[in-house]
């Protein structure tokens, strides 16, 4: 209870000090919609990459929406660096404030901001004539994955930035698991189209499992139980992720 | 009682010793003075008393509590306003504050009126809603201060927190802490590297040097352990021939402690206008110019230097490269 009241003042904190920072508003809603023009336009002639969507741009918003929420995540770990650079978070474990609390407010806050941006780019491709067959469950579904998504790399992210606690090593992994992560999935191109050790290794990536549970739920408007699945296996994955965060924030405090 | 007791701490990190065998108490209500050049040991004891830290061996309550054993019955008893500081610049003086008091466990009317107070207190009341990130740097540490003062601590630990102010912020600082120690009826345990600090600040101080506390006192008792003057000589120029002018000094002042920096020759004697005119015949005689000869009455300077043998500037660079 203390340490979830803590989780959500902590948010409040975040989420105000971003909300202070107008190009940050600007790049999360602009870089989405880039995104979604540009590979929209770019591969909208190749027909078979959409396997059987109304249009490349509705197959593409759901991968879109999944690579926004991850890319996120992947980033997160830096406010924990700009944290730990100014002695906030020493601050509040001299105070009786929950370990758990400090950790998952950032997670929390990647999972908020990557809802946000879903919403954002859902409506910029209704705009495009994206349909959304699964009508208002399809949306929480997308929704739901882009929060996992963000959560389960954000977790991975600030975990990583409380082991190297520096802005330069920080750059480099979120640059090293981003694009990787990103072709060994079906954001771009149907599964079916990949070669045959891509479409092994896209099993378990995570993103994938997003991708795929948010496209069911705007292209085919249907199979729940598999979206549920996905859905599951990323809850399941944030879990351990941020317990990997907090194992991480033990060995920081060990260090100091 | 003791606000703060502490017994046998060691703590090393990987090449360094940290703390060897530091003991100490403080008297509940007292401004308290950990005085020692950089790298003493004096910031990892306070973060050991924090509960930032574990020591590797020793013991140590802080009000009434163990650190180790019962580390958030020892958070909610203290403030700490460490020596960098932990303001969140993207928010408020007063957002800092309030948030403080929530992860103490505060809310509502009686928080946001400790806040109004604190910020009062402190004279960031005008300044309370603007981003921390415009502050000038002494009213930074003037919110660690009130953030550190949120919940009513019992305890405060102050560690060095003049330390990159200008000497106008400093002294400004300075009045606050006596204030504070007198409003709030806090127990104070300072951290300083500045002899001065802790001889304005301080009731009683502990000298620390490489993890052990070499003397404590009230910092008059210490300097008057030091019985006598101290004479300074500069000596005219280096001609190599330094120590045999010290050997000079030495004989002519009849002084127990001499010691030198430079070209700077410092005795401790009983009666410095009666000394001076035999240590200047003496070297004139053996043919050492003098540049100048001044007296003094022992400073917690000198209190350092007899109870280390070091000289507290020199040892302070060192540590701090």
């Amino acid at each position: 209870m203390q340490t979830a009241r803590q989780t959500g003042w902590m948010v409040v904190r975040q989420a105000r000090n971003l909300m202070r920072e107008p190009i940050w508003i600007a790049m999360m809603v602009i870089q989405p919609m880039l995104w979604l023009v540009l590979y929209g336009q770019l591969f909208s002639k190749v027909t078979p990459l959409r396997a059987g969507a109304g249009s490349y741009v509705e197959f593409l918003t759901p991968g879109v929406v999944c690579m926004n929420a991850f890319f996120g995540g992947t980033w997160a770990g830096m406010a924990m660096i700009n944290d730990l650079d100014r002695h906030v978070v020493d601050r509040f474990l001299a105070a009786p404030a929950s370990r758990l609390a400090i950790v998952l407010s950032q997670v929390v806050r990647a999972g908020i901001t990557g809802i946000l941006q879903a919403i954002v780019l859902l409506l910029v491709g209704l705009t495009l004539g994206v349909r959304v067959h699964g009508g208002f469950a399809g949306w929480l579904v997308v929704l739901a994955a882009s929060f996992l998504l963000a959560m389960v790399f954000a977790g991975f992210s600030n975990g990583i930035a409380l082991l190297l606690r520096r802005e330069a090593s920080m750059i480099a992994t979120a640059n090293f698991v981003g694009l990787p992560l990103m072709f060994l999935s079906s954001i771009l191109v149907t599964t079916a189209l990949m070669p045959g050790w891509i479409k092994a290794i896209s099993r378990f990536n995570p993103v994938n499992w997003g991708v795929h549970a948010a496209r069911n739920a705007v292209v085919a408007g249907g199979q729940w139980g598999s979206s549920g699945a996905y859905l599951a296996f990323l809850l399941a994955a944030t879990a351990a992720t941020s317990l990997f965060a907090t194992w991480c924030f033990r060995s920081y405090q060990r260090s100091i | 009682m003791d606000a703060i007791v502490v017994d046998e701490l060691r703590k090393r990190y990987k090449e360094v010793q940290a703390l060897d065998g530091i003991s100490f108490a403080v008297r509940e209500g007292e401004v308290f003075g950990l005085l020692g050049p950089n790298g003493a040991g004096k910031s990892t004891t306070v973060r050991v008393l924090t509960t930032l830290t574990r020591a590797d061996s020793g013991t140590a309550t802080v009000a009434g509590q163990d650190v180790a054993r019962h580390p958030n019955r020892v958070r909610r008893a203290i403030g700490y306003v460490a020596q960098d500081s932990g303001v969140d610049w993207e928010a408020t003086g007063r957002e800092n504050l309030l948030l403080q008091g929530r992860v103490h466990g505060m809310a509502g009317a009686p928080l946001k009126q400790r806040v109004a107070e604190l910020l009062e207190l402190v004279g960031l009341a005008e300044s309370a809603d603007r981003v921390a990130r415009t502050y000038s740097g002494g009213m930074k540490r003037r919110l660690d201060v009130a953030i550190g003062l949120v919940h009513k601590p019992q305890v405060l630990f102050l560690d060095e927190p003049t330390t990159g102010l200008d000497p106008e912020a400093r002294a400004a600082m300075w009045i606050e802490v006596e204030r504070l120690a007198r409003e709030e009826h806090l127990t104070i345990l300072l951290t300083t590297h500045y002899l001065e600090e802790a001889d304005r600040l301080a009731e009683r101080v502990a000298i620390v040097s490489r993890g052990r506390i070499v003397v404590e006192g009230r910092p008059d008792d210490l300097k008057a352990g030091l019985e006598g003057e101290l004479v300074t000589v500069e000596l005219g120029e280096d001609d190599g021939r330094v120590a045999e002018a010290v050997a000079v000094v030495s004989a002519a002042a009849g002084a127990g402690e001499v010691h030198v920096e430079n070209r700077f020759v410092r005795a401790r004697v009983p009666h410095g206008a009666q000394a001076i005119p035999l240590i200047l015949s003496a070297l004139d005689e053996r043919g050492h110019p003098v540049a100048s000869v001044t007296t003094s009455r022992p400073s917690l300077d000198d209190v350092y230097l007899h109870y280390t043998g070091r000289d507290f500037a020199r040892e302070d660079e060192e540590g701090a490269a």
